[in-house]
């Protein structure tokens, strides 16, 4: 029988040099073709008129404001969804209640629902021929076309990112923990903070930062419920949009650009949480974990 | 603190876990639930703790009715099976979160001094900042019992304890925990599959089967005079012969057993290995040699009578055998169940 084996390497499935070789450079071409370059090409479209005009770009007065909202909605609808995702996540692997898969299943729809279809439905309930439209009217709260609108449109297409990322966690780590700490003494919300919540916080952190990705770059559902008022109710992505509409095909890349940065950022500040954490001596494993559960 | 169950029922979902228990656990005593998977003793002990909460029946600590006070409040040591220390905290910080989160305020110093006079009874002084997973799995388990003795718990609760841990830490843990426990004198409950263990560290044994108590007493009891063959049976190895009994008597080859209270008919006598003998000539069952076990502690027969059942006997390690001499074997002691 012929040896696939390789000298000083112990033998595993599929472990031929070809194999090896050919799924390597697979996956290189792919993500060289798929992800890196068209990033790449953004960042030369914007400079492409060179740096002033990318700058004059950015200073327009729209582009500002479309940033700004932006940022704004980041900060508003992040934060809700990591408290409502840690409260689901909670619920779902502590406690046992009648619903609690049906609680599942609502927590999965926003994944399987076209964002379109989110901001049609809030069309329907605080638009003005809506379900609260005409008493929102009446109170002079806007609801639609404004801030709140876009913020509650992207709150409802990044629903499930923080829980989805704790459930499998904290299914697998039990509640063994939790009811020590509580036979020790220690209230339910003291339990949380020191001990339910230092060994999830990798898990929160990937969660919080797809979320904030994915809201900043939220388009269908905001789209719809924002009516794109350059200016006013832009988000960054719809400005990308617009722009790209008005032939000013620098200026989209421009703005996309940032676009991409924020998004960077998001990645940069994660990896550098991450080290921090890495850095500690003894870090805690979640192996350590095993076998807590019954 | 005396701690006493009277008719606790819990069930999940439809499965009766614990049906009807009633116990009193003497203060001070360190008293062993023992019954196979399934039995319901790891229920028992949850609920004692009030990680559960019975559906039916009421737990006293000492006067005082606690059935309705919360884990939190109800000031018992908890030891889970498989220790359940923050990974996150090193012993040290393991040990001093009771204290920390007490409503009693203890100073720094104070509560550092604790935690060092708990690592020394634990023996573990010197791993204050290691973490959970540096350590081995039997210094995890004297650190949970260290972190639950020093909220200072009215009752010791131990689920398992010793579970997880391989033969020779195990035994020697056993001893230690009964050393604490006699230094310490707290109530002590704790829960075991294993009938080795059960006997060798508790003053007594509730033994379970099914969510009901089948027998509870010392270990002298429990092993001289089990209340059935199921608790016969669990206890340790066990020889079954098939007989019948007869105006208050069973007769076998080579004994005649008391069989008092027990109506005339089918009937089971079940003898441990040391309560058989062996002869190669006399009285007794005609059997063959199946097979000759060595171990450290003595020499064992399986043999087969011409009836077909298999007996294990013990026999003194001067007598040699091989498989297929013929020989006998009498029934020194056995107890009589109907059949």
């Amino acid at each position: 029988m012929k040896s696939h084996r390789i000298a000083g390497q112990p033998p595993r499935v599929g472990d031929s040099a070809v194999v090896r070789r050919l799924l390597i450079a697979l996956v290189l071409i792919f993500g060289t073709l798929l992800v890196l370059a068209p990033l790449l090409v953004i960042f030369a479209q914007a400079f492409s008129l060179g740096l002033e005009h990318f700058t004059t770009t950015i200073a327009n007065p729209d582009t500002r404001h479309a940033i700004y909202l932006t940022v704004v909605t980041a900060l508003l609808a992040v934060p809700i969804n990591t408290m409502f995702g840690i409260a689901a996540a909670w619920a779902i692997t502590k406690f046992d209640f009648p619903g609690k898969r049906f609680l599942l299943i609502v927590i999965e729809i926003p994944f399987s629902v076209s964002p379109i279809v989110a901001g049609v439905a809030y069309l329907f309930v605080y638009g003005l021929q809506g379900l609260f439209g005409p008493a929102l009217q009446a109170a002079d709260i806007k609801i639609l076309f404004a801030l709140p609108g876009i913020v509650l449109a992207s709150m409802f297409v990044t629903a499930p990112f923080v829980a989805r990322e704790l459930i499998p966690l904290m299914q697998a780590q039990g509640r063994e923990l939790e009811e020590a700490a509580t036979s020790l003494g220690a209230s339910g919300w003291r339990t949380f903070l020191t001990v339910t919540l230092p060994n999830i916080r990798w898990a929160l952190l990937y969660g919080v930062v797809l979320c904030n990705a994915r809201v900043m770059g939220e388009f269908g559902a905001v789209s719809v419920v924002s009516g794109k008022i350059r200016g006013q109710t832009n988000t960054l992505p719809l400005h990308v949009e617009l722009l790209y509409h008005d032939y000013n095909t620098v200026g989209a890349f421009a703005a996309a650009s940032i676009l991409t940065v924020l998004a960077l950022f998001t990645i940069i500040a994660k990896v550098l949480l991450e080290r921090q954490g890495a850095g500690r001596a003894g870090r805690p494993t979640l192996a350590a974990n095993k076998g807590g559960t019954q | 603190m005396k701690i006493v169950l009277k008719d606790v029922v819990k069930e999940f979902d439809t499965f009766r876990a614990v049906r009807g228990v009633s116990l009193e656990i003497g203060s001070g005593q360190l008293v062993a639930l023992l019954g196979p998977s399934g039995s319901g003793k790891t229920t028992i002990l949850r609920t004692v703790a009030g990680l559960e909460f019975p559906d039916q029946g009421a737990i006293y600590f000492g006067d005082e009715d606690a059935t309705d006070i919360p884990v939190r409040e109800r000031g018992v040591g908890f030891v889970f099976q498989h220790y359940a220390l923050f990974p996150h905290m090193t012993v040290g910080e393991n040990i001093a979160f009771g204290m920390k989160v007490s409503k009693k305020a203890r100073s720094k110093q104070e509560i550092h001094a604790r935690v060092n006079d708990l690592l020394r009874l634990v023996k573990l002084e010197g791993l204050n900042n290691r973490f959970p997973s540096q350590i081995s799995g039997g210094q995890r388990q004297r650190v949970a019992l260290a972190r639950a003795l020093a909220v200072d718990p009215k009752v010791l609760l131990l689920d398992e304890p010793f579970g997880a841990l391989d033969a020779n830490v195990r035994h020697d843990l056993r001893r230690w925990l009964r050393e604490i426990h006699d230094e310490l004198g707290i109530t002590t409950l704790f829960v075991t599959h294993d009938q080795e263990e059960a006997l060798d560290l508790a003053d007594r044994v509730v033994i379970l089967d099914q969510g009901t108590i089948v027998q509870e007493g010392t270990p002298e009891e429990v092993c001289r005079k089990p209340a059935s063959a199921f608790v016969m049976k669990f206890l340790g190895d066990t020889n079954r012969i098939t007989a019948t009994a007869k105006s208050g008597m069973v007769d076998i080859p080579g004994a005649r057993l008391s069989a008092s209270g027990l109506a005339d008919g089918p009937v089971e006598v079940l003898a441990r290995p040391g309560d058989l003998s062996w002869s190669f000539d006399g009285e007794g069952i005609p059997v063959s040699v199946l097979r000759v076990i060595d171990r450290p502690e003595g020499r064992r027969f399986l043999v087969r009578t011409d009836a077909g059942e298999t007996l294990e006997l013990d026999v003194p390690i001067d007598i040699r055998a091989s498989s297929g001499d013929r020989g006998f074997v009498q029934v020194l002691r056995g107890n009589v169940y109907p059949r």
